[in-house]
């Protein structure tokens, strides 16, 4: 059974705790108590209806004042994969909070309202999956029972949200009709929707192909922990411990150690389960290798021919996640990439990106909260990157603030400056 | 389900997919080996429940050959069951790990807790204070715990990696956004963190993994007969730790244990499962869940979890 990570972008009034509630409880994933306890605390509110939202909400602030804080967690299981919801608010901080929810996902779910269409919201919830680079992208057209089940009014969302998408990088887009609150779609075809030729969205969920986006191609193991025994069986061991963040790895395979340029091979691949004779990414592994260098955290495993960039220089599009302080041309702050953590400078603010028009500000040179712009940066040491596209494990950092040590920014590297 | 093969082969060929349980194991094991380099004194949080055992069981895969650089610790509320304190010494000294046991009675003795009374007495409440007070004594700035996102609805926001301030408190409104697999561990003296590395396991998956694993639990687990009263909708077994009241009936009953706690909050639940596949089919059949079936601390009250953790509880 495959795992499967997908993100829900949408706000309450488009259903998106509804549809969660359904896949759920449809896949019996919700408890009685749970659902008891649900009961409970919307009759308390003075609610017609169990509000399903409250089962996601988990803290009593969110309960209290009827909003979503944060990222949740939600998981259920079919007989064909195992899910991991992650159901990012609409409203408050969307765009940190669907970052968050979105840079792991396999797949994001866009909902629509039928009856409003493509808003602004939709724009941005598919614009933030394209920039994460979500390889699925689903647009779920919901409340299709409040228009009839209209074969016209699906067509022309589809054709709008089309229109708009072509503008982002999405390799994969589906359209499916549904009605999160009947059911239509959701599990099993409905018979309400005869004009729609697709699959219902479990079906899809289930079956969407997500084990080749990984990157198979360029092989890349950064040491994460040096593991050295010191006992009398395992005397001379000494195995570097990472999880492969791309390609794939063998014994007997000619590598190269970033940054000190040293040439070997690999001895031995010692998994979990033992050795094997291949690792590849997101496996958890420890690599020998057949000549005793120096390594150590932060290094970085590849083939001599297919290396990583190596540079100090980076240009990278951020997204801002502080409250309380802004980036700007000067600021100096800790940075956090595979495995390896320096210092760096901001250079220069390109531009910013108005994420509901993707208008590019030039005359913009600062980043506050939930805010993206294409940012130049200078490390103190060089780190080993590849494109954002074509890799999201060697393509990603976090920046840290170093005074308060909070996570204040997310970046995608794009490459070096021309 | 595949189990055993390290990945699935067609036709001979490699395809490069990983089962859940693979994938959640290699997840956890990144958890295990990030924190082992940025840390300087990390422990690990050791209940002899089954969640805590998987971790352990992931911990000592994280490192191997080498054994795994940090201590275990128990937080004693010195009200265990007699399976769970066994199975626990009799591990330590299979791993050759270090124990450290920090004590509940110790807590009351010296006057850090008061001991509740009555009939629903319980230390499950006071182990706060003796778990940030052991923490803060041995100086270890990272601890992980076993808790998972699907047991509990407070958990289902937390991160995996916990900030805790220089009181131990969580503030679930103003939590270190967390993005793909790059952890921000920093911290200042004093303040901790809290490292969930089976924040994506559901209690399905603990057991699959327990079947696929071979690993060993507690007896108390599977189905046994036991002397059990039934309170709050639940059945507690009669230990010394309990005062059974007037009006409640001591009877034997076919039980097991889906959680391992403290013996006066911890509930049995009636079954015939005497096998983990036997447990795992009625983990999938089940219709409640394992905290609201037998957790008299997480029915307290309906942020009872929420406000524990504030204060920083597991």
């Amino acid at each position: 059974m495959e795992m499967m990570r997908f993100a829900t972008a949408g706000s309450v009034d488009d259903g998106k705790s509804t549809l969660i509630g359904r896949l759920l409880f449809d896949s019996k994933s919700i408890f009685e108590d749970q659902l008891e306890a649900v009961a409970d605390v919307s009759e308390r509110m003075g609610l017609d209806e169990t509000n399903l939202a409250l089962l996601t909400d988990g803290l009593r602030a969110e309960r209290e004042q009827g909003i979503t804080i944060d990222v949740a967690y939600r998981y259920f299981a079919t007989p064909k994969r195992k899910f991991i919801i992650a159901d990012t608010p609409g409203h408050v901080q969307y765009t940190r909070n669907m970052v968050t929810g979105a840079s792991t996902a396999d797949l994001a779910i866009i909902l629509i309202d039928a009856r409003k269409g493509v808003l602004e919201q939709s724009r941005r919830h598919s614009f933030i999956a394209s920039l994460l680079r979500i390889p699925h992208l689903v647009v779920a057209v919901n409340k299709m029972d409040l228009v009839d089940y209209s074969e016209e009014r699906f067509d022309e969302i589809v054709e709008e949200f089309g229109h708009f998408a072509s503008k982002l990088e999405v390799t994969d887009l589906t359209f499916i009709p549904i009605s999160a609150l009947k059911g239509d779609n959701v599990v099993e075809r409905s018979e309400n929707t005869p004009w729609y030729g697709g699959t219902s969205l479990l079906h899809h969920l289930e079956t969407v192909h997500i084990s080749s986006d990984r990157n198979l191609i360029d092989a890349r193991l950064p040491v994460q922990y040096v593991i050295r025994p010191h006992s009398e069986e395992f005397h001379d061991y000494r195995g570097y411990a990472g999880s492969i963040a791309g390609g794939v790895l063998k014994p007997g395979d000619d590598v190269v150690v970033l940054p000190s340029g040293f040439a070997s091979k690999i001895a031995q691949i010692d998994t979990p389960e033992g050795p094997a004779s291949e690792a590849f990414s997101p496996m958890a592994v420890t690599v020998t290798l057949t000549d005793e260098i120096d390594i150590s955290r932060g290094d970085m495993i590849c083939r001599p021919h297919n290396q990583p960039t190596s540079s100090q220089d980076i240009e990278a599009m951020v997204c801002w996640l502080s409250e309380g302080t802004s980036l700007a041309p000067g600021s100096k702050v800790a940075i956090k990439h595979t495995t390896r953590t320096a210092r760096a400078l901001v250079k220069d603010i390109q531009y910013r990106l108005d994420v509901n028009t993707l208008h590019r500000d030039v005359e913009a040179h600062t980043l506050s909260l939930n805010e993206i712009g294409r940012v130049t940066l200078r490390t103190t040491q060089p780190l080993f990157f590849d494109e954002y596209r074509r890799n999201r494990e060697t393509g990603s950092f976090i920046l840290i603030d170093e005074a308060t040590n909070n996570t204040i920014g997310a970046g995608m590297i794009i490459g070096t400056p021309q | 389900m595949v189990v055993g093969a390290l990945w699935s082969t067609l036709d001979g060929e490699m395809n490069y997919e990983l089962s859940h349980l693979k994938a959640l194991q290699a997840e956890s094991i990144h958890v295990f080996r990030e924190v082992a380099a940025e840390f300087e004194r990390p422990v690990l949080l050791f209940s002899g429940g089954k969640d805590s055992i998987v971790m352990l069981h992931l911990a000592t895969k994280a490192f191997w050959p080498a054994r795994m650089p940090f201590p275990l610790m128990h937080i004693d509320t010195g009200h265990n069951f007699a399976e769970v304190y066994e199975y626990r010494d009799r591990r330590v000294s299979e791993l050759g790990v270090k124990l450290v046991v920090a004590s509940v009675q110790d807590s009351i003795d010296s006057g850090r807790v008061v001991e509740q009374t009555g009939p629903g007495a319980s230390r499950n409440q006071l182990q706060t204070t003796t778990l940030l007070d052991a923490l803060g004594e041995h100086g270890f700035d990272a601890a992980f715990g076993g808790a998972r996102r699907d047991e509990e609805r407070a958990r289902a926001k937390e991160r995996f990696y916990s900030f805790r301030d220089d009181f131990g408190q969580w503030d679930p409104k103003n939590q270190r956004p967390e993005l793909w697999s790059l952890y921000n561990g920093r911290h200042h003296r004093g303040e901790h963190i809290r490292i969930f590395p089976l924040s994506n396991w559901t209690e399905l998956d603990i057991w699959q993994y327990i079947e696929t694993e071979d690993i060993d639990v507690p007896s108390i687990y599977y189905a046994h007969e036991r002397e059990v009263i039934a309170r709050d909708g639940m059945w507690l077994a009669i230990t010394d730790f309990i005062t059974v009241a007037d009006h409640e009936r001591v009877e034997t009953r076919q039980v097991r244990f889906r959680t391992v706690g403290d013996a006066t909050c911890t509930g049995a639940v009636e079954s015939d499962a005497g096998t983990v596949s036997a447990i795992i089919d009625e983990v999938s059949a089940t219709r409640i869940t394992e905290r609201g079936a037998t957790r008299a601390d997480d029915r307290a009250s309906e942020a009872a979890m929420e406000d524990r953790k504030r204060e920083g509880y597991f």
